[in-house]
């Protein structure tokens, strides 16, 4: 049980940008020390609100990217063409900025070791970012519980976080990680080239039958494709959770 | 219904709490239209429409729809016959 369940007041915290780390040519993870953070769970997500000189507002809501870290907040942001929110977010913002932040929110796509696994992560595009939180979550601890965790991105420079899933699938012990590419993949490209569907979950992904916490975030179509292959292959839905992104005006 | 604009019921939790007083994403809530409970994080929802609309992801009625205006938001319950809150 996400503990801050019970009667708390939501409030805007004024947090200041103490990081910034280009994770692609269209990302960024923003650092932002966040003054009262309660701590949060790995798959929740914050309320970002940015207030124009002439008082315009425009608020979006981002996935947190690493486990709770005293009052440091990461989240990961990808530029939406013609947004105008992630445009700012990666483009203009500094250290040293400050934004308003509220949360943490949600405690229904949430994950820490006490729930257990093994765990079955599938994220499409910036879809990963909740899931690699579970995931650093996971590694942090020291947990022996089984990770496989499967992204889909267009290309191979959209991966996000590849160096150090690379590292982490090496290194650490029980944890897979394999990408797939939709559009274009360079000659030699080691991992898979199409959409996941049913027959990559059924060689890559968990068995029905290990009884995996399946997490699933991307945009809807993908959620859609990936959650339904999932449950035709015979996974109980209450152990195939999912968050649908998107297109929110970025 | 297109089943490509919609997003899950988590993006509200945030507007949820201001309501509610506490986090509701994982609260079941009940369809008054086909009787279907799902947890709130689960509900379908449209954002690209003047308000926030809630749908049941069985039937598809319309739950909730919440519209921000400054500082008030409308909360139409539509047909959501109940909503779970923990209380302490």
């Amino acid at each position: 049980m996400v503990g801050t369940a019970v009667s708390r007041r939501l409030t805007w915290i004024v947090a200041e940008v103490v990081g910034l780390i280009d994770e692609t040519a269209t990302a960024r993870s923003i650092v932002l020390h966040c003054p009262g953070w309660v701590g949060h769970v790995a798959g929740q997500h914050v309320d970002i609100r940015l207030t124009a000189e002439d008082g315009y507002q425009a608020q979006r809501s981002y996935s947190i990217a690493a486990p709770a870290d005293g009052e440091k907040v990461v989240i990961t942001v990808e530029l939406v063409d013609g947004g105008e929110v992630s445009p700012y977010l990666i483009e203009d913002l500094i250290v040293g900025d400050r934004i308003e932040v509220r949360g943490p929110i949600g405690g229904y796509f949430v994950w820490e070791p006490g729930r257990g696994g093994p765990l079955q992560l599938l994220g499409g595009g910036s879809g990963v970012v909740p899931l690699m939180a579970m995931l650093r979550a996971r590694v942090e601890v020291g947990s022996d519980i089984s990770v496989r965790y499967l992204s889909s991105a267009r290309s191979p420079d959209r991966i996000l976080y590849r160096a150090e899933l690379e590292r982490l699938g090496r290194e650490a012990r029980d944890v897979d990680v394999l990408h797939t590419l939709t559009r274009e993949h360079p000659d030699g490209w080691p991992g898979l080239t199409r959409r996941v569907d049913a027959e990559m979950l059924e060689d890559h992904a968990f068995g029905a039958g290990e009884e995996p916490l399946c997490f699933v975030c991307g945009p809807t179509p993908f959620v859609e494709a990936v959650a339904t292959a999932l449950v035709a292959l015979g996974h109980r839905p209450d152990r195939v959770k999912t968050e649908r992104f998107g297109p929110t005006g970025g | 219904m297109s089943t490509q604009s919609h997003v899950d019921g988590n993006v509200l939790g945030g507007m949820l709490i201001e309501m509610f007083g506490a986090e509701m994403t994982d609260r079941r809530g009940c369809c008054g239209e086909c009787g279907a409970m799902n947890t709130m994080g689960a509900m379908h929802v449209y954002v690209d429409a003047p308000g926030d609309v809630m749908r049941c992801p069985a039937c598809q009625a319309v739950l909730m729809v919440l519209t921000r205006i400054e500082s008030v938001v409308r909360v139409n319950m539509a047909h959501m016959a109940w909503i779970e809150v923990a209380v302490e």
